[in-house]
């Protein structure tokens, strides 16, 4: 490094030489691996519903998504999610597993802070943004479907 | 066989958000607004149908999947009730999602110790 004084310009250079460089592919393979298996269980989840209670194939999304965020809810509990997402990084982030671990996480958190301030405020801390910005995409998005589908 | 494209699928989803994590360094906050937008993006052009009927729960369980859902439920109501169904609609296919969320996730809040 040469000696040039930090200063507000220089200092977001010199900051990254210091970081560690991510090993990007071993990365990549690990959520790759977790990311499919947390998939395959879903998918196993859907065909048991089809098959043992008789949902249609459309409809077992639901009962397959609440039974994901349930185990995933648990499992930030006792402190097996974040683990998990320490080792597989977007792996466990991505999946809908990943949105209950962010609802989960924040609320414990916070839980120190009381039941109403604490946990029911800090809920959506990190998964409002999920919301909020799904549904006002799909609301422009639709918006512009239905004045498609009025003009043509 | 549905379950080896469920992994393929699910897989790859989860590596390009791996790579916007590590290549260009977004938090997952953004990560994950960014896979539900695109989600409602494709859904708009009818892609996310087959990519569904092709790798199932490889499509559903990711996260773009809300997106997608939030949009699906809202042209459903706005072909019955016109500019309103948008917004009628529109946590129509995703409650079940959402409701569990909150549910599990108030109850494990208040059971459980936070750990480290």
């Amino acid at each position: 490094m040469d000696k040039q004084p930090l200063n507000e310009k220089n200092f977001d250079k010199a900051r990254k030489s210091y970081q560690p460089k991510p090993p990007y592919v071993m990365n990549c393979i690990k959520a790759f691996i977790v990311g499919g298996l947390i998939c395959v269980f879903g998918e196993l989840l859907t065909q048991m519903y089809i098959h043992w209670f008789d949902y249609s194939e459309k409809n077992a999304i639901n009962p397959t998504v609440a039974t994901l965020i349930l185990l995933s809810a648990l499992a930030t509990g006792f402190g097996v999610y974040d683990k998990l997402g320490q080792f597989a990084g977007a792996g466990s982030a991505v999946p809908v597993t990943g949105f209950a671990n962010s609802i989960t996480s924040a609320a414990l958190e916070h839980k120190s802070e009381g039941l109403v301030l604490g946990v029911a405020t800090n809920l959506f801390k990190l998964a409002g943004s999920v919301i909020v910005f799904g549904v006002v995409a799909a609301y422009v998005l639709g918006i512009i479907r239905y004045v498609w589908s009025l003009i043509f | 066989m549905t379950f080896l494209w469920a992994f393929i699928v699910g897989g790859s989803i989860c590596v390009i958000g791996q790579i916007l994590l590590d290549v260009f360094k977004l938090t997952p906050a953004h990560v994950m607004s960014s896979f539900v937008v695109a989600g409602a993006v494709l859904d708009a052009f009818d892609l996310y149908d087959n990519l569904i009927e092709f790798a199932g729960a490889g499509a559903t369980v990711p996260i773009t999947s809300f997106g997608h859902s939030l949009l699906h439920g809202a042209m459903e109501q706005a072909d019955e009730h016109g500019f309103i169904g948008v917004a009628v609609g529109i946590f129509e296919l995703t409650s079940a999602g959402i409701a569990s969320a909150i549910l599990f996730g108030f109850i494990v809040a208040v059971i459980f110790k936070p750990k480290g």
